[in-house]
């Protein structure tokens, strides 16, 4: 199989991404909703609370849910307009077959047939080429119960090992390094403790964009008199108005938290009692970061010197404080590195498990933490069990009903099924919330690799830009059209409630799943009836894991709004705050409050090396990315929300007034940005914002637009976390627009026409 | 009912982060679906991120009905002033013209001018407007005075603004420094002057200047 089956154009034409505005009863003053259903954002890891309008079988708009203690109301530009994702025109409604006699590539047929064809394509692709030559991708917007399925679908009823998921683009550099510095990987405090702090150290995260409502807690913070601390390439809108500001050179956190570190230790800024009592390593670490001088730091990162200074004294001599970090530190060929480095920072401090001394990353989608807690992750059982484990895979197997040796073995990450694509050992791919043509980097070779498949199946509700690659698509469904629990930001597990149904042939995905599983005549374990069955298994399955579920209900949720896990039983109220005195867990078991058999934290060394592709005479300029405050991850969704592309419509290149002068580019001027794997052509902003040596280029969009065109598909080796943070690039002035780009507007391919709204 | 005499609309513009989640979700209030009545002011996106949200002060003594010459705004007696009426507008952009502070817009649509009332439908049943309610950094808060001073204590309200010889009380509140004196400015103190901006003169990003790569083209 080779290629699209139509053009894009007519792909387009016939699937979107077209753009949804409120219309009919949504435009409506006056109409009362059958039903407010309360429950929360689809999109990113806050998971704020919001309560979706009802009319008919459709959401027509949303009231804020003014109670929900995290958002309190408050929501961003994509919670607002989510709403119209539903009842979209684009919105897939049968299955599809592949067919390039259609006029839009795809042939609608009946569901049970897709089902059938779909399950025998993959009893023939395994029965030639051993189960391990199919692949599952998954994803992080994706209830926690359909994740625990997903794992054990493709453990129990495909019996590959190949099963990984798109939080392997997210937070996993954050859940490694946390793991092996407090043994667990959670948010270690509640949003809450950001409150009342007198330090709070923001590093690597556009907070304001990629998590707004954190904002409120971050100015509360300022307001009762914290000092904010931003590291960042870019003066980001809440950078903005901090207190000190360190524009670091991408790919350089380590050796600014090191540099920290040096001068925490020459001052005596450090809790000697605490590091005595309740880590490990730290002189190993002490000497190690003896090299990092003020002036080695800044000549490193790019940050002036006396700046280094200020932030660590001020994080030194302080008394409480909240650190948090995201995608900046972590999406790099050395993120865990990195947050070891910032974790290092905090335990020397000895401000972690108490009121207001916290500790976090910020998550970036939807059920990013639950996500990763229940086995979808390739070596990883629920729980946050270890696949290769004896004792955790005999727990897991005795749940699941199948002989622990029957349980496959660790698979490899995202990125690496593509490569093993590439080399033939993987033939056939069942993907659902994912799409990696636009969020993996070089993705040309992604498209390609998809077009190598001997059998594709998707899961999706819109085509999106892989599914287009499919053989078969399966109608999957929204998140309001399902029921079940998402853990959102703070480790806090809450409850998403159906508000529709879903329509035509479109069915829940855990159905979908459990329909394949029956079709392929093995279908035991795979015959629930509700999520809430699926959710008493995976309690059962966490029981005596890390991640302990198994004290939380449905109905406990909706009491206390959300519980904390751990949550080790039902009289347990779950688990505000980690690391807090006294507090036992099931591997200290009362040695201490972390999460190893001493109960003690790990200093972890963390050495500084440069990104894997540095800037050189021919590539000179660093490429970072990140993300805009209307669109979200890949825009299989926000892409199709009218309003929402009004606000931003398509990629623009931030770049440095100095920057652009020697290159002679203007702000609206096209500009290429070539690297090692190809190019893009993009308008230019010219800001003062950014560091002159660095561009920004946001990730959403598809095709021509697609930043991850040309980023590096470098790896960190622990986490395989992708290196989205720092590549090399050369500018040039476009003498002209791309090729196609009007034909491609024209069709609503790439943007409303409107043209930014900037400079 | 009416917007309750204890509540205020406090805006603060050192907050703002141009989501504009307030734009957006002005729109989906149930006076005026579909129409937003905010708009966000990018101050200078080349020189900074900056943005600030507009919304209607409610004067004490619109400017915008004292130009009308319909007669067709009216100010409610809780101090809203209202979008236009109907049966007396006639289109003529008198008041967008005349607002100081920018806010009325012309719905060529209606040939009505719509703006901000302060969420009628919401506020007189006792919740915060629309905005106010979403707005992810408070930037945009309705609430207590004595609330706002216990959540804000480096910031005071400010509810007098001077345009030349005009002073004008607005009903809301403009969150501002607490010890910073109050200053009218000279409109020539603002004047565009091409000479005398300097690049390098940039407190943050020079603070870290470093050598420029050496660069291929």
């Amino acid at each position: 199989m080779a290629h699209l089956p139509v053009s894009e154009i007519q792909l387009a034409d016939h699937f979107g991404p077209h753009l949804a505005y409120a219309r009919g009863v949504r435009l409506e003053c006056g109409v009362e909703p059958d039903k407010l259903v309360k429950t929360h954002c689809c999109f990113c890891g806050q998971q704020c609370g919001i309560q979706l309008k009802v009319k008919g079988n459709e959401v027509i708009g949303f009231e804020p849910w003014e109670e929900f203690p995290f958002n309190r109301g408050m929501l961003c530009p994509k919670g607002v307009k989510r709403y119209l994702q539903d009842s979209h025109p684009d919105r897939l409604t049968t299955a599809l077959m592949r067919d390039p006699r259609e006029p839009g590539g795809f042939r609608r047929t009946p569901y049970t047939d897709a089902i059938q064809a779909t399950a025998d394509a993959i009893a023939k692709l395994q029965s030639e080429h051993g189960s391990s030559a199919f692949a599952m991708l998954s994803g992080a917007s994706l209830t926690t119960e359909k994740t625990y399925l997903m794992g054990k679908f493709a453990r129990v009823c495909l019996k590959t090992p190949y099963i990984d998921y798109n939080g392997r683009l997210c937070m996993v550099s954050a859940g490694a390094a946390n793991k092996k510095a407090f043994g667990i990987d959670r948010a270690a405090n509640p949003w809450s403790d950001i409150i009342g702090t007198e330090v709070v150290w923001i590093s690597g995260a556009n907070v304001a964009e990629c998590a707004p409502i954190t904002t409120n807690y971050v100015w509360q913070a300022r307001e009762q008199g914290a000092k904010i601390i931003v590291v960042d390439p870019r003066i980001t809108p809440l950078a903005r108005t901090c207190d000190l500001f360190l524009p670091v050179k991408p790919g350089r956190d380590i050796a600014l938290f090191n540099g920290v570190l040096h001068l925490m230790i020459q001052n005596d800024w450090i809790d000697h009692k605490f590091i005595e009592t309740h880590t490990v390593g730290f002189e190993a670490v002490a000497e190690s970061v003896q090299s990092w001088t003020p002036a080695k730091t800044a000549e490193v990162t790019g940050i002036a010197e006396r700046s280094i200074r200020q932030a660590a004294e001020w994080w030194g001599q302080a008394s409480t404080s909240f650190l948090m970090h995201a995608r900046g530190i972590e999406h790099h060929s050395h993120g865990v590195q990195n947050v070891l480095g910032a974790i290092n920072i905090v335990l020397a401090s000895g401000r972690i498990g108490r009121p207001q001394c916290g500790y976090a990353t910020i998550t970036g989608q939807a059920n990013g933490q639950g996500g990763r807690e229940h086995g979808q992750k390739c070596d990883q059982l629920p729980g946050m069990r270890d696949l290769s484990n004896p004792e955790h895979r005999a727990h897991i197997a005795r749940i699941w009903d199948v002989s622990p040796d029957d349980l496959p073995g660790p698979g490899v990450d995202a990125y690496e099924i593509f490569r093993k694509i590439d080399q033939g050992e993987i033939r056939g791919l069942l993907s659902i919330c994912f799409n990696p043509v636009v969020s993996l980097p070089d993705n040309d070779f992604i498209a390609r690799m998809l077009d190598k498949l001997d059998f594709y199946v998707a899961i999706d509700f819109f085509l999106n830009d892989s599914a287009q690659h499919a053989d078969i698509v399966l109608p999957g469904s929204l998140q309001e059209e399902d029921e079940g629990t998402v853990t959102q930001i703070e480790g806090r597990v809450i409850r998403i409630n159906q508000a529709v149904d879903p329509p035509g042939d479109a069915r829940q995905d855990w159905r979908i799943i459990q329909d394949i599983a029956a079709a392929l005549k093995r279908p035991h374990g795979f015959t629930f009836t509700e999520p809430r069955e699926i959710f008493d298994e995976l309690r059962r399955a966490s029981q005596g894991g890390i991640a302990d579920y198994s004290g939380i209900t449905y109905e406990k949720i909706e009491q206390q709004f959300g519980v904390f896990w751990p949550c080790p039983s039902e009289d347990h109220p779950g688990t505000l705050r980690l690391f807090e005195k006294g507090s036992d867990n099931p591997i200290a078991r009362g040695n201490g409050p972390f999460y190893f058999p001493d109960g003690k934290a790990r200093f972890n060394q963390a050495d500084y090396t440069p990104p894997k592709e540095d800037v050189d005479a021919e590539f000179p300029i660093i490429l970072t990315t990140g993300r805009v405050v209307s669109q979200f991850l890949s825009g299989t969704q926000t892409r199709r929300i009218g309003p929402l592309v009004d606000q931003y419509p398509e990629p623009r290149l931030e770049i440095h007034p100095q920057l652009a002068a020697r290159l002679q580019i203007a702000d609206g001027d096209w500009t290429t940005i070539t690297s090692r794997r190809g190019e893009i052509t993009l308008l230019a902003l010219v800001v003062k914002s950014i560091r002159p040596d660095t561009v920004f280029i946001p990730y959403h969009w598809a095709g021509p637009l697609s930043v991850n065109r040309i980023t590096i598909a470098a790896q960190d080796p622990i986490s395989k976390i992708p290196e989205y943070k720092v590549c090399a690039v050369r500018l040039t002035k476009a003498a002209a627009p791309p090729d196609g780009r009007f034909e491609r507007t024209a069709s609503g391919l790439a943007s409303n026409g409107k043209g930014g709204r900037s400079a | 009912m009416s917007v309750p005499e204890s509540l205020f609309f406090f805006l603060d513009p050192n907050r703002c982060i141009g989501c504009e989640s307030c734009v957006q979700a002005c729109s989906e209030c149930d006076t005026h679906k579909g129409h937003s009545m905010i708009h966000l002011e990018r101050v200078n996106r080349y020189e900074s991120p900056q943005t600030i949200p507009v919304v209607c002060m409610h004067c004490d003594s619109p400017t915008c009905a004292e130009v009308c010459p319909a007669d067709a705004i009216k100010r409610t007696e809780d101090g809203v002033v209202q979008t236009a009426r109907k049966p007396r507008c006639i289109a003529c952009s008198n008041c967008v013209l005349a607002c100081p502070f920018g806010v009325p817009k012309m719905n060529t649509d209606y040939e009505l001018m719509m703006k901000c009332d302060m969420c009628y439908d919401r506020t007189s049943e006792g919740k915060r407007p629309m905005c106010a309610t979403v707005c992810p950094s408070q930037a945009l808060f309705f609430g207590t005075h004595a609330e706002i001073q216990a959540l804000r204590p480096r910031s005071r309200s400010l509810n007098t603004f001077q345009f030349g010889r005009q002073t004008i009380h607005t009903k809301v509140q403009m969150m501002v420094p607490r010890e910073a004196p109050v200053m009218h400015i000279d409109v020539a103190a603002a004047w565009h002057d091409p000479q005398g901006e300097d690049e390098q003169d940039d407190p943050m990003l020079s603070a870290a200047l470093f050598e420029l790569p050496v660069l291929s083209n």
